[in-house]
């Protein structure tokens, strides 16, 4: 069986490490710190604050504490606050360790497309180009096909791009790859999953 | 010198001309200069390009501007809130410039600190360095993003002391520092001015030099994505 959402968002959770500073993007990135077990994680949202907490009970919501997707949420013992330069100084600086993040394509040479598609609504990229440029390491964390049942691992990407060269590792329903020299490599497969059957749904040159 | 005002349209009396740029504060609804904003609405300024992350929502912020189609361009980083926005956009009525979030803090940020342009990583290789001058630096490559210099900030503050010190209060801070600092003139908007001496100064957010004139006011403070968790879930 491939994983599901929340089997995957367990399986990106393995990838934060003890003591670091993480942004967690919208969509299944959000589920990851439900996992993140014993290990001290700081959150940061880069509208502004670092230590973001769980979502408020009902009837605490403050409007001056949202997180990037503008939900209410609450602050933690830790928590700093800081304005919008400051914080994507944080980002472009290379102090955050990590960004997990969905996307709409992902290619062998670890380009990211998940902000745009042409003719179609554009909102526009928020943080996303600058997290991906910044950060120490880029997690994609996404289903593995679209909902037509095409790849969305590709040799190259069709969409307008978020960051050239930027992916470091691809978490989908299928496994787990590494972007290396030449192409992906498999780093696991989803139970149930057999490498026939991730090659099968990959366009992208495995090495 | 006294920078209090009486009401939000005292506070930009002579400073609003048609076809003018102004930088915003604000994320989503969020620390939005909301009485400014509606008192510019008021005055029916025209053909405004606005430098702010986010467009508002249809009757909230930036939004009530482009009801009454006062907005040429917007200079943002996402503005899917809005479908207003979105029609003017798609039938060609108004401009839209995105920058990435980080870019867009950064040209704020270094055109009030005197500093016109600046390279970045962010958007290398893709259609935000398109047209742009790129330069290698230790064997990594950067685009030349410039500062921003705006005609009026327009922002809201917590809380003000009586010669422009500033704090901010939770996430409400966002933009509204580079977007203070950006603008030839300043207007804040807080929900209280305290006496000078009463804030604590190794604690300012933003220092008066960079306000002009400020005005006390209620605001509506509206939530964007009201979410919350239930105490059951919690136990």
């Amino acid at each position: 069986m491939p994983w599901d959402r929340n089997q995957m968002a367990e399986r990106a959770a393995q990838e934060l490490e003890d003591g670091t500073y993480v942004n967690l993007g919208i969509g299944i990135p959000t589920l990851v710190s439900n996992y993140v077990g014993d290990k001290d994680i700081t959150l940061q949202s880069e509208n502004g604050m670092l230590g973001m907490g769980p979502f408020p009970f009902e009837g605490d919501e403050d409007p001056d504490l949202i997180n990037a997707g503008k939900q209410t949420i609450t602050e933690l013992p830790r928590t700093a606050y800081f304005d919008s330069a400051t914080s994507f100084g944080m980002i472009r600086g290379g102090k955050i360790a990590a960004a997990i993040l969905g996307a709409m394509e992902v290619d062998e040479n670890g380009d990211l497309a998940n902000w745009m598609i042409p003719g179609k609504l554009v909102k526009g990229m928020g943080g996303a180009m600058d997290l991906v440029a910044g950060v120490q390491r880029v997690i994609v964390v996404m289903d593995h096909t679209n909902k037509a049942g095409e790849t969305k691992v590709l040799k190259k990407c069709t969409l307008p791009l978020t960051g050239a060269a930027v992916v470091d590792r691809i978490i989908t329903n299928l496994g787990v790859l590494d972007v290396v020299e030449g192409g992906l490599k498999i780093v696991e497969l989803a139970d149930g999953v057999t490498e026939a059957d991730l090659r099968a749904a990959t366009e992208a040159t495995i090495v | 010198m006294n920078k209090i005002y009486g009401s939000a349209a005292e506070a930009l009396d002579g400073l609003l001309f048609d076809g003018m740029f102004i930088a915003s504060g604000g994320f989503g609804l969020c620390g939005i200069p909301e009485l400014l904003l509606d008192a510019i609405k008021q005055a029916g300024t025209k053909d405004l390009t606005f430098a702010s992350n986010n467009a508002g929502v249809d009757d909230f912020g930036i939004g009530i501007l482009l009801q009454t189609k006062q907005v040429k361009k917007m200079i943002s980083s996402y503005v899917g809130e809005n479908k207003e926005f979105m029609r003017q956009y798609l039938s060609g009525e108004l401009e839209l410039e995105f920058n990435p979030q980080g870019t867009l803090a950064e040209r704020m940020r270094a055109g009030g600190a005197g500093i016109p342009g600046f390279y970045t990583k962010t958007g290398v290789g893709t259609q935000v360095a398109e047209g742009k001058e790129h330069k290698d630096f230790n064997g990594e490559t950067f685009i030349l993003e410039t500062g921003m210099f705006a005609d009026l900030s327009i922002v809201k503050a917590w809380k003000a002391d009586e010669t422009g010190n500033l704090i901010f209060r939770k996430a409400a801070r966002n933009f509204n520092p580079p977007a203070a600092t950006c603008g030839k003139v300043c207007v804040v908007e807080v929900e209280e001015i305290v006496p000078t001496g009463s804030l604590d100064p190794d604690n300012i957010h933003l220092p008066g030099v960079y306000v002009h004139r400020i005005v006390q006011g209620e605001h509506e403070k509206r939530i964007e994505q009201r979410t919350v968790r239930s105490r059951e879930d919690a136990q």
